[in-house]
This record gives structure tokens, C-alpha cells and sequence, in this order.
């Protein structure tokens, strides 16, 4: 059994503001209501396991459960969702889950453990013409069975430290294997699980509205009649908000726009604030020169002023924290001092650009020209203007080139870039779930850089396999040593999450990510002051 | 010869500063016009060396700085000097818009004369085809040319956007110019220089061009006007010019929408920049109109 208390016990302090309490505050969790709340863009799809966008997370997440859970108000400690209980054998490669009996889907059939072992397998081997997302999180699972209607038994192919992680991702909703059997696509524009709320409509552009599922196998939950999930830009969010025509947004605002829309709420604004499992990066194209010459990537690591931009961006942007390749304040992040030997990161910036200078001039590249790919959207574009600023002033340009989201997914993918400003977010702080951004990208495709390098894959394998968490510890923080020096991707900052909501909504919990504690079962609406 | 050289010079120098001055006198509203123009131009040509700041330097000690001697119209999010950054969005403003406007109106003016001169069936077919363009409002037919197209740049301008706002152009002025050449096809000349076995592009360039130029001119300066707005409009939605160049247009989105109420001096600046420009070209080209329309002058 996992160690639930301890790993509670190391979040906590890494959220400002956590919400449990409210509903114990102000009594009993109301039944009824409707909840609107916004989300700042549009599914691509409706299938969570294609997909890893909250725009998806965050409408689609209410209809569905999962194995495992992250438990409310104490992340990261892992609960039971449609499993009631679990065993590890003594060798950590077998796990037996016990589901709950008389688990419903929408449809009315009865979710037994062979529509967990359909889910789990179209995750681990999706069907020809469907993707999952989540293949380098499956691949050390050997077999999934289902040797009863009531038991899952998952075995290892070797020792994975992050896997009770992936067993509690929010992303592993559980389909109906009649449902699959007929058409493996059919999620990708259906939706019919076994979460807390039916499905009513999706109006593209507009909205998406979901009902109180009265089968719920969790007595009394939900206690909203529904909700309705409104598509908005980030300013009309503010607006919209503030004007109280809807309750809530859970992705997260600016500073500025926290202020204002408190400042329109008054007392009934609540803020919710924490670090966030998110962090802009700097991916420079290693099949491309001159970034395929660790001096030039080095040098326009150093080139950036992190603690500088981290002080003044954290005002006007979501960007926040100075951090290495695990989010700051984790148990697995690094010091300030370990982090300030690394190239980079150390404080004296008139030394880092002379030695940026020098390795440019070494490389041949003192003229230093080339494209910033970005996405025209805050605060990426603002990381954009504070890099370009930064590499000025050693005497490098960059064009400023910014592109719709799904052109800055493309060249992500294609590899259509110079040097792009890139980000990660993952829904656990275990660093096998982060490191996989920086490893070669013949063993994982999100690694954006392109780079090839076997020693960062060992220390990656070695780290995952490794169950000591000193040990795994010393190897994480080998592995940034090395990242930074060779600098195929580097971290620029930390994202803070700034959650404002209205007051009415109760119940939700805060986390450091925006992709878990989203199907709403826990929360109600109290209501409206006199 | 170099004699009757200096004298044509000579002559002709109180001739423009006589027209000059007569136009003046004629239409002050527009001769305002023209010296708002000539200031902005001034400030696009010599911002290196009137701006008080560098334009795209991070001076994060001046966030968002109200108004001051220092900075007399403030500093935007990133302590960036805003009327460093108008004085070289001016530079922006007016190269997309001059050379928007001039490939627009030239190859809406080619279009037109070409079609009034052919006329017949030529003139049908180019006529139902400006029609469809001219059924696309200006600013989606330009979002959807930015966006097709999207950016190639060369010596710091976006070729791409001049053509996007230029296209947009080209029916409006095509329609405006074949009016007038209707009837300069019309004259005798033209049917005398057909007679001489000219081409039908000299007869195009050398005889009928000249002879719409009033409208041309007009024309001209009406849509560097259209160009502005339009610059502005497209940087503002995010497909214009990008961070961290100055231009007017972006200076009014972004963080500007972010912290208006803060420090409302982000948006009022540069939306007076443009304002005042659209305004001077207009003005200009409505008192050029009246001015080098005979009908207008008597």
C-alpha cells in the first residue's frame, strides 16, 4: 500500500490557500444547483485518452471515472476510485485491485474489471487508428487481466517508482468494453462513462452542459443538479467573473486579473494560490545548427536572467518560480544553492553573459540570428519579449515568430523550428512523469529538442526503476546537472496558479495541477448572500 | 543645354512652393493635415535620434511608470518607454501603410484602366471579379490573406502583411480609377494613338495613366490612412506585427488590455497615435481631392 500520509504530509506547504475546509465551514454540502464555470478553449477531441489539453480535461473529466484517484484536499495522496481496494506483491511488479460492486455507466450496464482491462489496454496498445497519449507511462506494464468481474490484476515487465501515479492519472478514464468492442474510436465523439455527471450537449464554440448522474456509485454525490462549461477568451473570463455571470474558471489568472476580479467581488471573491506543475522551457532544435553545438545552446542558457525575470514576470504574468526540471518546492525539487551551480542559474549575471560571449565566439556564432517560434498567447508571449531581451544583450537577435496553437503544436511535432518557447505539464510531481520531456527523443516524442543523448536515458531508466527515494533523488539531480550542461531544454520559469472563483462554489480542492480534482463530485453551490 | 537645364529648375522651384502655399491657403484643414503627416515622417525617418529610450529594451525598475519628465508617456508592463515606442511605431505605421496603400492603388489603377481601356467583354469579366472582392469586408479579406499567407519578412517588414492589406485594396481603387478612365478612353487622342499602331500597354502607361492621376493621388493618400487602421487592427488580433517590434496597433493589446486600469496611459497613447494619423491622411486627402478637382474648385 502506498504510503498515503507521507506523501500528503511533503505537498502541503507548496499550496497557499487550500479549500477542504469550506464545506465543513459552512455545514452540509447543498444539493442542488447549477455550476458555470469557463474554459479558454475548445476540445479537440473528446477522447482523455488522446489527449493531454485541460480543455478536454475540464469538461470531459466529470463524466468519468478512474481506477485510482488523487484524494481531495490532501494531494497527492492516492485513494480508490472505482477500485476499493488494492495490493502490491512483495516484489512490485503484480498489483490486485478490488473494484466496487454495482458500479453503473449512464447506460445502465454494470463497469466490471474487463472494462478496466479494455480501457487500461487501449492505453497501453491502442487499437490501429486510435493514439494514447500515455504510451511511455504504459510501457513497462506486461499483462492486464481480469480473472472476476470485481478483480483487475496488473503485472510489471520491472519495478516502475512512478506507477502508482499513473494508476491515479486523471487522463485513465474507464470506457464501456461493449462500447470499445463496437468501435475502439467511439469516445473521440461520445461520451458515456461512469462518472458523476451524464453528458447532455456540446454546442462548439459555445458551451458544454452536463447533468447529475443519479447512479453515482458514490452515495449522495454529486450535489450539483449539473454544470455548464462556457467557452471564453482569458479577458472575457475576468469579465465574466467579475459581472458574476459565471462562478468559477479552474485553470488559473494572472496577478493582475486576481486583483481585479476581487476587487469587482468583493467579499464574495475566494483565491486559491499554489505553485503549479507547469513550467515554460526553451527548446532549441538539435537537428538543426547551430543549436546542435552545446556551446551555443550553453550560451543562451546563461544569456537568461532567471531569478531577475522570475522577481519582475511573477507581477505582471502567470510565470513564476525559478525552478530545475521538477516543480520548485516539490520533494523532489532541488535548493536554491544546488541550483545555482548549475549553468545558468547563477546569480552574477555580468559573468554569464561574458562567458556566453566567449562560447559564441568560440562556437563561431558571435552574430548569433535566428527565429523564436512562440504561441501568440500570454504568458508565453511575454516569455518570448523577456528571452528576446535577454539574448539581445549578448548580441544575439531573435525574430519574434508567434503562431495559433495548433501551428505550435505542429512544429513541436515536425520539428519546424530554430529555438522555441516550449512548456510541460503533468498532473504528479514523480520525476519520471517530468523527466520524460528531456530524454532522448527516439524514446519519448514530447521531448521536443530532438536531442539523442544515452546517458540522460540511462540515468532516466535507472531513476524510475529505483524505489529508494535518496537514491532516486541523487539520480534526478545528476540528471539536470548533465541537461543543463549539454542545455538541449532548458527550463526558463515556473508557472504560479492563481485560481479566483465565487464564493458560492464549495468544495473544490486546490492542487498543482489543473488536471486533477476536475469531476466536480465534491462540489456544491451555497447559496446566493441575501 | 545646361543652361536651359538650370533655367527649367530654377522656374520650377517657386512653382511647387507656389502650389504649395496655394493649397495652403486653400485648404488649412488639410494643410493641418499634411504637417501632422510631415511630423509623423519626420519621427519614422529620425526615431533613432529623437527617442528619448531604446524601444524594445526590458527596464523592469520602470514597470508600468505613470507619465514623468523621464518618461512623458509612461512605460508599459515591461518598462518600456511608450512615446519611444510610438515615435518607432510611427516607422511601422507608415512603411506598411505607404506601401500597402501604393501597391494597392497602383494595381487597383492598372486593373481599372486596363478594364475601361478593353472594355467589352474584358471589362465584364474584371468587373464581376472585383465585384466578388469587393462583397469581403476589408478586414476579413485581409485576416484571411495574413492568415493563408502568414509572415515573410525582409529588412524588418512583413512583406506578407503589405500584400494582406494591399489586396483588400485593389477592387476599391479599380473601381474608383475605371470610372475616370471610362472617360479618358473616350477621347480623341486615345483613338488617334490605337490609329498609330501603339500597344495597348503604352496606350495604358503613357496615355491614359497620367490622366487619372488626380483620382490616383486622392486615392493614395486615402487608403495609407485605410492601411493604418488596418495594420493597427491585424496587430492588435494578434497577426500583424509581433513582440517586441513597436507598433500601435499592438501596443493596444497584449498587456494593454491587462492593466488598462492601472495605467490607462498603455492604451491612450497609442490609440491617439492612431487616431491622429488616420485623421491627418484623411483630412489630406479630402482637402487633395477638392483641391485638384476642377468641379470642386470653381
Amino acid at each position: 500500500m502506498p504510503n498515503v500520509t507521507r506523501r500528503a504530509t511533503l505537498a502541503l506547504p507548496a499550496l497557499g490557500l487550500i479549500s477542504p475546509a469550506l464545506a465543513r465551514e459552512d455545514g452540509p454540502p447543498r444539493r442542488s444547483g447549477m455550476l458555470t464555470f469557463a474554459v479558454g478553449a475548445e476540445p479537440p477531441t473528446y477522447d482523455l485518452h488522446q489527449t493531454g489539453t485541460f480543455a478536454v480535461m475540464h469538461r470531459v473529466a466529470p463524466h468519468y471515472s478512474t481506477l485510482l484517484t488523487y484524494e481531495p484536499g490532501n494531494y497527492p495522496n492516492i485513494v480508490g476510485d472505482v477500485a476499493e481496494s488494492w495490493t502490491v506483491s512483495p516484489d512490485q511488479k503484480t498489483f490486485t485491485f478490488k473494484l466496487r460492486p454495482g458500479i453503473r455507466f449512464h447506460d445502465g450496464t454494470l463497469l466490471t474489471s474487463e472494462d478496466v482491462r479494455v480501457s487500461y489496454e487501449r492505453l497501453r496498445a491502442p487499437p490501429p487508428g486510435v493514439t494514447s497519449n500515455r504510451l511511455p507511462a504504459f510501457s513497462q506494464i506486461d499483462r492486464i487481466m481480469a480473472p472476476d468481474p470485481l478483480t483487475v490484476v496488473i503485472t510489471m515487465k520491472q519495478v516502475d517508482a512512478s506507477i502508482m501515479d499513473t494508476f491515479a492519472s486523471p487522463w485513465n478514464s474507464i470506457f464501456s468494453a461493449a462500447r470499445l468492442a463496437q468501435d475502439p474510436a467511439f469516445p473521440v465523439r461520445n461520451v458515456m462513462g461512469s462518472g458523476p455527471f451524464r453528458f447532455v450537449e456540446h454546442v462548439a464554440g459555445s458551451h458544454w452542459v452536463g447533468e447529475r448522474f443519479d447512479g453515482y456509485f458514490r452515495q449522495g454525490q454529486p450535489y450539483l443538479d449539473g454544470f455548464r462549461a462556457i467557452t471564453m477568451t482569458p479577458s472575457a473570463m475576468v469579465n465574466a467573473l467579475s459581472g458574476r455571470q459565471i462562478l468559477a474558471e479552474f485553470r488559473g489568472f494572472t496577478p493582475n486579473e486576481r486583483d481585479r476580479i476581487v476587487r469587482a467581488l468583493g467579499q464574495d471573491a475566494q483565491v486559491h494560490e499554489s505553485s503549479w506543475m507547469l513550467h515554460m522551457i526553451v527548446s532549441f532544435n538539435n537537428e538543426r545548427a547551430p543549436f546542435n553545438d552545446p556551446r551555443v545552446r550553453r550560451a543562451l542558457s546563461l544569456a537568461i536572467d532567471r531569478w531577475g525575470g522570475s522577481a519582475s514576470l511573477s507581477r505582471i504574468s502567470q510565470l513564476g518560480a525559478v525552478g530545475g526540471l521538477v516543480r520548485p518546492g516539490s520533494v523532489w525539487s532541488a535548493s536554491a544553492e544546488e541550483m545555482q551551480q548549475w549553468p545558468g542559474y547563477g546569480r552574477d549575471m555580468a559573468a554569464n553573459r561574458a562567458e556566453a560571449r566567449r562560447l559564441l565566439r568560440e562556437a563561431g556564432h558571435e552574430n548569433l540570428s535566428f527565429t523564436l517560434l512562440n504561441r501568440n498567447h500570454q504568458p508565453y508571449v511575454t516569455s518570448g519579449i523577456f528571452l528576446i531581451d535577454q539574448w539581445r544583450q549578448i548580441g544575439v537577435r531573435a525574430e519574434h515568430q508567434q503562431v495559433e496553437l495548433a501551428a505550435w503544436y505542429a512544429a513541436q511535432g515536425n520539428g519546424g523550428f530554430d529555438v522555441m518557447v516550449d512548456s510541460f505539464t503533468q498532473f504528479s510531481d514523480d520525476p519520471t512523469n517530468v523527466l520524460v520531456k528531456y530524454v532522448s527523443f527516439d524514446k519519448a516524442a514530447v521531448a521536443t529538442a530532438r536531442a539523442t543523448d544515452r546517458e540522460l536515458d540511462r540515468m532516466f531508466d535507472a531513476q524510475a526503476q529505483e524505489t529508494d527515494p535518496a537514491v532516486r533523488r541523487r539520480i534526478l539531480r545528476e540528471f539536470e546537472a548533465r541537461n543543463f550542461e549539454q542545455a538541449y531544454a532548458v527550463p526558463l520559469l515556473w508557472w504560479q496558479r492563481i485560481v479566483v472563483m465565487n464564493k458560492r462554489v464549495r468544495g473544490w480542492s486546490m492542487a498543482p495541477t489543473h488536471m486533477i480534482y476536475q469531476d466536480l463530485r465534491d462540489v456544491w453551490l451555497a447559496p446566493e448572500r441575501g | 543645354m545646361s543652361a536651359t537645364t538650370t533655367a527649367t529648375a530654377t522656374s520650377a522651384a517657386p512653382r511647387r512652393q507656389k502650389a504649395v502655399l496655394g493649397f495652403c491657403r486653400a485648404q488649412p484643414l488639410g494643410a493641418a493635415g499634411l504637417f501632422v503627416i510631415l511630423i509623423m515622417g519626420l519621427a519614422a525617418i529620425f526615431a533613432e535620434a529623437i527617442a528619448p529610450h531604446e524601444p524594445e529594451v526590458i527596464n523592469f525598475g520602470a514597470m508600468l511608470t505613470a507619465p514623468s519628465f523621464e518618461h512623458p508617456f509612461g512605460t508599459d508592463a515591461f518598462g518600456r518607454d511608450i512615446l519611444t515606442r510610438i515615435i518607432y511605431g510611427a516607422r511601422t505605421a507608415l512603411t506598411i501603410g505607404f506601401l500597402s496603400s501604393f501597391i494597392g492603388c497602383t494595381l487597383g489603377g492598372l486593373l481599372g484602366i486596363a478594364s475601361a481601356y478593353f472594355g467589352g467583354r474584358a471589362d465584364l469579366i474584371i468587373q464581376r471579379f472585383v465585384d466578388v472582392m469587393l462583397s469581403f469586408p476589408i478586414i476579413v479579406l485581409a485576416l484571411v490573406v495574413v492568415a493563408v499567407l502568414g509572415k515573410t519578412e525582409v529588412m524588418g517588414i512583413d512583406l506578407n502583411l503589405v500584400f494582406a492589406i494591399a489586396i483588400p485594396i485593389i477592387p476599391r481603387s479599380s473601381r474608383v480609377v475605371r470610372s475616370a478612365a471610362l472617360s479618358v478612353r473616350a477621347m480623341p487622342y486615345i483613338d488617334a494613338a490605337r490609329a498609330g499602331g501603339y500597344s495597348a500597354w503604352h496606350i495604358i502607361t503613357r496615355h491614359m495613366a497620367p490622366n487619372v492621376l488626380a483620382p490616383y493621388l486622392i486615392l493614395l493618400t486615402a487608403y495609407i490612412a485605410q492601411a493604418i487602421l488596418l495594420e493597427a487592427s491585424l496587430s492588435f488580433l494578434g497577426l500583424g506585427v509581433s513582440e517586441p517590434k513597436p507598433a500601435w496597433g499592438l501596443m493596444l493589446a497584449g498587456d494593454s488590455s491587462n492593466f488598462y486600469q492601472e495605467a490607462p496611459w498603455m492604451i491612450i497613447f497609442p490609440g491617439l497615435a492612431i487616431s491622429l494619423a488616420v485623421f491627418a491622411f484623411n483630412l489630406f486627402g479630402d482637402s487633395l481631392r477638392d483641391w485638384l478637382d476642377p468641379k470642386f474648385r470653381m
